[in-house]
């Protein structure tokens, strides 16, 4: 920051006169911002629009404007609580098992003599997949009958007696879903766990051998409250991403049997671009923002005051 | 005393490295049974018990895979997408970021705030309004139109993200740029992308796989078939030939060993990129 040139630099911005010209940052900042006005922002609020029209998608066919018909509709139809709740579990219990299994990976991987990389490379992999080839796959994993590789496995293991047919019914049906979820998120979680634990700087866990502190208590008392603005932070950016839940529901049990596995966004999906519902699906839409705003604003600050990092 | 300690250590290490890869296991078999099955005759597939090892390997799936009118098409459609999306992210995310790390100007906080709040909004959610919106422009069955949606999206984080990067280079080497004589457009292009090279990276990279996947827009928006990128052509044959796996997954591992690949050669910006967001932020 001493340098001459910094100097004279910095005379010069002082004396009010930067070396660009006024309007080259917005140069800078309008392509991107033209594209993001046009695709984000603006069918964001267009989505509002849309919400309070009887919509019609085929040329021609004019759309009556019905005020807040559609969200009264959303709000009071049965299929869509029930899938709410269904998102809600689903967010809840994938979260729970991504951040568990996650954590202990992260543990594990830190302490691990040899082969760091190798673990930390390997159990990223499914996260690189895509949705819509692993919903196919555990699909397939969950094939009913004998062949099923599931299914295999847990007779093999005693588990079960007798073949189960995932798909036939909903709870079973959600342990596909569910473990998909876990399984394929538990690598971004592990990832950023262990990012935070590297940070720990060793000195403080040689310090508390010294005192005495077993594993445990280290781990109990040291690492976890070290990490939480960390463990915040997942917590956080997994539920955001549990209730979005879509592609693996849509492809895996399409929301059935009988609405029974139906998620916010598959049940959105299915009323506007099956139904061709428009109005009704921009008023879910904009229900589910809000409650993904909300949920994430709430968490903030109920769990966000507490969680600064201690200083080190 | 200590001998015991070491001892308990030892067998500690042992404990650990037998989870950790019985996690690799867990993590690996279904993408091994997905190689498995892409290489099993349609007879194969059904097969009780089920083998991990294909008795008969053979590559037929995959020729007729790619045999089958459009998936060639659709994998090149996938990667053109892609890369135009990779390439347009980037270039506009890290002007953007530029502009704030180091420009002053009027509107300055107001915009980078609206940037952030939109961050929280899941980009799933303007489903609808971007397809009557794409409707409206003309945009179905378009594929450059399909990469200006893409593109879109990722912008916020990714200016975010970049914005952070560029701050934290030093200055010196761009004011003796400006020195130089250089103008605020050669600085940025000649001296500050080459010094951002690994965070850029890590958008590129990011940008690329977010649109390599992406299925719901690429679903509503393409109808024409052979307009279709590989998540559709995939889905196709499921829906097609709903029994035939070994032809799904031969699809399905075209779509994942170059995303698997990617990630391996950059793995190091990858973490970077994934944990530079939640450490410290």
């Amino acid at each position: 920051m001493n340098s001459p040139m910094t100097a004279a630099v910095s005379r010069a911005e002082k004396r009010g006169k930067p070396y660009y010209r006024w309007y080259v940052p917005y140069l800078f900042l309008v392509p991107g911002l033209a594209l993001y006005l046009v695709w984000t922002v603006y069918p964001l609020l267009y989505q509002l629009y849309v919400s309070f029209f009887d919509w019609r998608i085929m040329p021609g066919q004019v759309s009556e404007y019905i005020g807040l018909q559609n969200y009264q509709d959303v709000l009071t139809d049965r299929t869509f609580w029930l899938a709410m709740q269904n998102t809600a579990g689903y967010a809840v219990i994938t979260v729970a098992g991504q951040m568990i299994v996650g954590l202990a990976l992260a543990f594990l991987v830190n302490r691990v003599i040899i082969g760091k990389r190798f673990f930390r490379t390997v159990y990223y992999i499914p996260v690189v997949t895509s949705w819509v080839v692993v919903s196919f796959l555990f699909s397939y994993l969950f094939s009913p009958g004998n062949s099923g590789l599931i299914n295999y496995v847990l007779m093999q293991l005693g588990v079960i007696t007798e073949p189960v047919s995932w798909m036939a019914q909903s709870n079973t049906a959600w342990i596909a879903i569910y473990s998909l979820g876990i399984w394929k998120g538990m690598g971004w979680a592990m990832v950023i766990f262990l990012a935070a634990l590297q940070g720990i700087p060793p000195e403080l866990y040689e310090a508390a051998a010294i005192d005495g502190a077993g594993e445990w208590a280290r781990l109990r008392y040291m690492t976890l409250p070290l990490i939480r603005r960390t463990i915040f932070f997942v917590f956080v950016a997994l539920m955001i991403g549990g209730f979005q839940v879509f592609i693996s529901v849509l492809l895996i049990t399409g929301g059935g049997p009988l609405h029974r596995t139906e998620v916010a966004l598959t049940y959105m999906f299915d009323e506007a671009f099956g139904n061709l519902h428009f109005g009704y699906g921009a008023a879910l839409s904009y229900i589910l923002a809000v409650v993904i705003v909300l949920v994430s604003v709430i968490q903030g600050r109920l769990f966000g005051r507490n969680t600064r990092e201690v200083e080190y | 005393m200590i001998a015991t300690a070491r001892s308990q250590q030892r067998v500690l290490n042992w404990i650990v490295l037998i989870i950790l890869i019985a996690g690799v296991i867990i993590a690996l078999a279904p993408l091994m049974y997905m190689v498995s099955t892409a290489l099993k005759a349609n007879a194969y597939v059904q097969e009780y018990p089920p083998r991990f090892i294909p008795e008969n390997p053979t590559l037929e799936n995959f020729q007729t895979a790619f045999n089958s009118r459009n998936f060639a098409r659709a994998l090149l459609n996938s990667a053109v997408v892609a890369a135009s999306t990779s390439i347009l992210v980037t270039l506009l995310s890290s002007m953007m970021a530029y502009a704030f790390a180091r420009f002053e100007f009027r509107g300055k906080k107001v915009i980078f705030a609206g940037l952030l709040i939109m961050i929280m909004i899941p980009g799933v959610i303007l489903l609808i309004p971007q397809f009557i919106l794409a409707k409206t422009l003309g945009l179905i069955n378009s594929l450059p139109g399909l990469v200006l949606i893409y593109s879109a999206g990722p912008l916020a984080f990714n200016t975010f993200l970049l914005r952070g990067f560029l701050e934290s280079l030093p200055r010196e080497i761009e004011e003796s740029a400006i020195i130089d004589g250089a103008n605020p457009f050669t600085v940025f292009w000649r001296v500050m992308m080459p010094l951002a090279a690994p965070a850029i990276s890590t958008v590129a990279v990011f940008s690329f796989l977010g649109s390599w996947d992406e299925y719901l827009l690429a679903l509503n928006l393409l109808t024409d078939e052979s307009l279709r990128t590989l998540p559709i052509a995939i889905a196709n044959f499921r829906g097609q030939h709903a029994s035939n796996w070994g032809l799904v997954f031969a699809g399905s591992l075209t779509a994942v060993i170059p995303t698997v690949v990617l990630f391996v050669i950059f793995q190091r910006y990858f973490i970077q990129g994934i944990t530079s967001g939640g450490v410290r932020g």
